[in-house]
């Protein structure tokens, strides 16, 4: 092992992909769906069912790696799932991360089934990612009176003796792509959602579980769905349960408390892989809104003097280098993550804090932008003021800046909940 | 391929660095800043660990393969220790490395074994200049080219050892262009001040003013010889080398700033359970990891000759400074009171962290 910064030739050539959908099937259409909310872009969701088909990725989620008959002569390649995900998000999100969130394939809805999941559920409800029409998966966890405290959920799930099933009540709301996930739509495959739910009021996190429910299932409402500041493209459903009735064996992880939160923090592990995707699809937008800059500024005659001493840049070329420095910075933190993920070593830490990096220049790099371009970044004919808007939601969701601190600051600290709440 | 992890050779060079830091460099650090004497056997014994000389092939007089990643791990380390030791261990890497990096096989078998294989000496180099708006691309020394010699002119600032230095890398601008040439401390028309340079920060470190009024250095001594070298590869080495050593003297503070946090009780709590402490700890310590990553990048684009290098490894020393600047600072808030008062470490490395967007050149791995 040494250090290296190469990435793998695999990820180099997705980006490759990628990179021409970004610009093809989604900048074209960026401006029109933030100006149209709620309506559906669905030549992108069935361009990109088709083409996750056909190169055999049904699904965004990260799969386990094969096992293949080992070749003792061939050297084993370590594994780049993760990797691979965080750059193709990024690319996407530079593309229009509005758009990438509806991409079909069961967003953090799969990614709980993958990280959480027995194989058998995986099985059961991984495989209809690679069917026949686009098919959609949600995470519900947040509810009206909990965000971040997500132990304050109410929603309840209580196991029927009689026929062996969850039935399960509550309210959830902001639930990324919780519409196409439960609509019907003709052109969608049947999709679900994964819903958090205490099974132990007393238990506290302790109580909390996770539950499939398919769409379709009675007693599952969507009763709204929000205007939003950004990410317009991308809905987001409030959604009612009333007495929804599960199997027994769709919940994920342990139907027993114990007095440990050995199952929730097993669950809550899942933001170790899915915080540094999304940084990575924040960074994406940043990265677009300072390209344009850059590309702006050059056609005005301006070039940026690296290497001079920072007292003699004019303050465009400092704020451009600066700004470069920040995106960097928080992606090289991300690719961190990601491999530490990939290579199965401890990464709480360093997922958390490229969500807080990213969190900040993300929303400080757009800002900064529109600020830059003067009427150009203000104007709704470019896309910077759109960036703007839709980077903001990287310090809001998947845990905001100020959540992401503390489980930074505890883990510095060697603190849990008791010490620094 | 990513990775993150260091080679079993770094891992062991980081790990003797480290014991070298704390069990030796950190007792004596701060009486040193106070005298303003730098300790000739803590150097000598900091060089013998061999960071230099382990970046050095066989043929030159070291025993390993150059390489600015392994380079930037060891300051990293040092840099934690005190920064003036570091950048007094460092000194004759400021003679050697642009020689190695862009000199002549025949400068390098001439100069570098000298240093290499002998107890540490000071050689050192010379690239800043004492005005506001010095700028390396543009030096006012200059090299004239007059028969067989290069005639130097020009006066240098906080030079390492500049006083009884054996030889100094110069650099000047020969007709318009940063280049690079080996001055050795007897020549004739070379003066150092009298007194060091008083500085914020670094006290123990012995630095001077250099003069040269037509220094006659023979054609030879160009580094790179009659083609020159390529200055911008070694600034970036340097950059990358300064953000490596900010790295450093920000964890020193932020890892203070933590166990005082941990100790100090305010309000019936440690104060480190407040969230105005503890969230100025998580960003500290995320902006300390973020700085490091961007340096270890450009050192390992710099080793596999990476055409954005140069580009990255001043965003790497950039952003470090800003990065140092911000932790330190707060390693001293954090200790309120005591953070501003001498007994304590911290407005140390404050004062120190302040440096490197001066510190042009003064450093290079």
């Amino acid at each position: 092992m040494a250090i290296e910064f190469e990435a793998p030739k695999p990820i180099v050539q997705q980006q490759y992909v990628i990179k021409t959908v970004a610009e093809n099937m989604m900048r074209p259409v960026s401006r029109y769906y933030d100006e149209h909310e709620h309506e559906i872009p669905w030549d992108y969701i069935e361009f990109m069912h088709t083409a996750m088909k056909a190169s055999g990725a049904g699904s965004l989620a990260p799969k386990e790696d094969k096992k293949k008959e080992a070749d003792p002569n061939k050297p084993k390649r370590p594994p780049i799932g993760y990797q691979m995900l965080a750059h193709m998000l990024e690319m996407l999100a530079w593309g229009d991360v509005g758009m990438y969130l509806i991409t079909p394939g069961g967003g953090l809805g799969a990614a709980a089934v993958e990280a959480a999941g027995t194989p058998e559920q995986k099985k059961k409800f991984l495989a209809r990612f690679a069917g026949e029409k686009p098919t959609f998966a949600a995470m519900c966890m947040t509810e009206p009176q909990a965000g971040s405290d997500t132990s304050a959920i109410r929603a309840r799930a209580v196991l029927d003796e009689e026929t062996n099933e969850w039935v399960i009540n509550g309210e959830k709301i902001f639930v990324t792509a919780g519409d196409k996930s439960l609509t019907e739509y003709e052109q969608t495959g049947r999709g679900f959602i994964v819903v958090w739910a205490t099974i132990d009021p007393e238990a506290g996190k302790a109580g909390m579980r996770a539950f499939v429910v398919e769409a379709g299932t009675p007693g599952v409402k969507i009763t709204k769905l929000e205007h939003k500041l950004g990410i317009r493209v991308s809905d987001t459903a409030a959604i009612s349960l009333q007495d929804v009735r599960v199997p027994f064996e769709n919940i994920l992880g342990s139907p027993t408390v114990e007095r440990s939160t050995k199952g929730f923090k097993g669950a809550m592990s899942t933001f170790n892989a899915t915080r540094p995707l999304v940084a990575a699809t924040g960074i994406g937008v940043a990265r677009a809104a300072l390209e344009f800059l850059k590309e702006k500024a050059a056609e005005q005659g301006v070039e940026i003097r690296y290497g001079l001493p920072r007292n003699q840049l004019t303050n465009l070329e400092r704020e451009i280098i600066d700004m470069e420095i920040m995106l960097r910075s928080a992606w090289l933190m991300v690719i961190k993550a990601v491999w530490a993920a990939d290579n199965r070593q401890p990464n709480a830490l360093v997922a958390s804090m490229s969500k807080v990096k990213a969190g900040d220049v993300v929303t400080k790099i757009t800002q900064r932008v529109v600020e830059l371009l003067g009427p150009l970044g203000y104007s709704r004919e470019f896309l910077a003021e759109k960036w703007f808007r839709d980077a903001k939601i990287t310090d809001i969701y998947e845990g905001t800046g100020q959540i992401n601190r503390l489980v930074v600051a505890r883990q510095i600290l060697g603190y849990g909940r008791k010490e620094l709440s | 391929m990513y990775s993150f992890l260091p080679t079993e050779e770094q891992q062991m060079l980081i790990d003797a660095v480290r014991r070298f830091a704390e069990s030796d460099v950190r007792p004596v650090a701060r009486d040193m800043e106070e005298a303003a004497e730098m300790s000739a056997d803590l150097v000598e014994k900091g060089w013998e660990l061999g960071v230099l000389q382990a970046s050095i092939p066989e043929d030159f007089g070291g025993f390993g393969d150059y390489s600015a990643m392994t380079g930037v791990l060891a300051a990293e380390e040092l840099g934690w220790g005190d920064l003036a030791t570091a950048m007094a261990v460092m000194t004759p890497n400021l003679f050697v490395l642009p020689i190695y990096l862009g000199g002549t096989e025949e400068q390098k078998a001439k100069f570098i074994p000298e240093v290499i294989e002998a107890e540490w000496r000071p050689f050192t180099g010379a690239l800043l200049e004492y005005r506001m708006n010095f700028n390396p691309f543009e030096l006012q020394t200059t090299a004239v080219r007059e028969g067989d010699a290069y005639v130097l002119n020009g006066e240098k600032a906080f030079v390492p050892y500049g006083k009884g230095a054996e030889a100094l890398v110069v650099y000047a601008a020969l007709d318009g262009e940063t280049q690079a040439f080996i001055v050795p401390g007897d020549a004739e028309g070379l003066s150092v001040g009298e007194e060091r340079e008083k500085l914020m920060g670094i006290n123990a470190l012995p630095m001077y003013r250099v003069r040269l009024e037509n220094v006659r250095v023979p054609l030879e001594n160009r580094i790179g010889g009659e083609e020159g070298f390529d200055f911008k590869t070694a600034l970036a080495h340097s950059y990358v080398g300064l953000a490596a050593l900010a790295v450093g003297v920000a964890r020193a503070s932020f890892e203070y700033a933590t166990e005082y946090a941990k100790q100090r009780e305010a309000f019936g709590v440690k104060i480190a359970q407040k969230q105005a402490i503890a969230f100025m700890l998580a960003e500290m310590n995320t902006e300390i990891e973020a700085s490091r990553l961007l340096a270890w990048e450009a050192a390992w684009m710099l080793d596999a000759g990476k055409e954005e290098a140069f580009k990255q490894a001043y965003l790497a020393f950039t952003g470090a400074m800003d990065m140092v600047m911000m932790v330190t600072d707060r390693g001293v808030q954090i200790l309120g009171g005591y953070g501003y008062i001498r007994e304590y470490p911290a407005e140390m490395w404050m004062r120190n962290g302040r440096g490197f967007a001066t510190f042009s050149g003064m450093a290079i791995v």
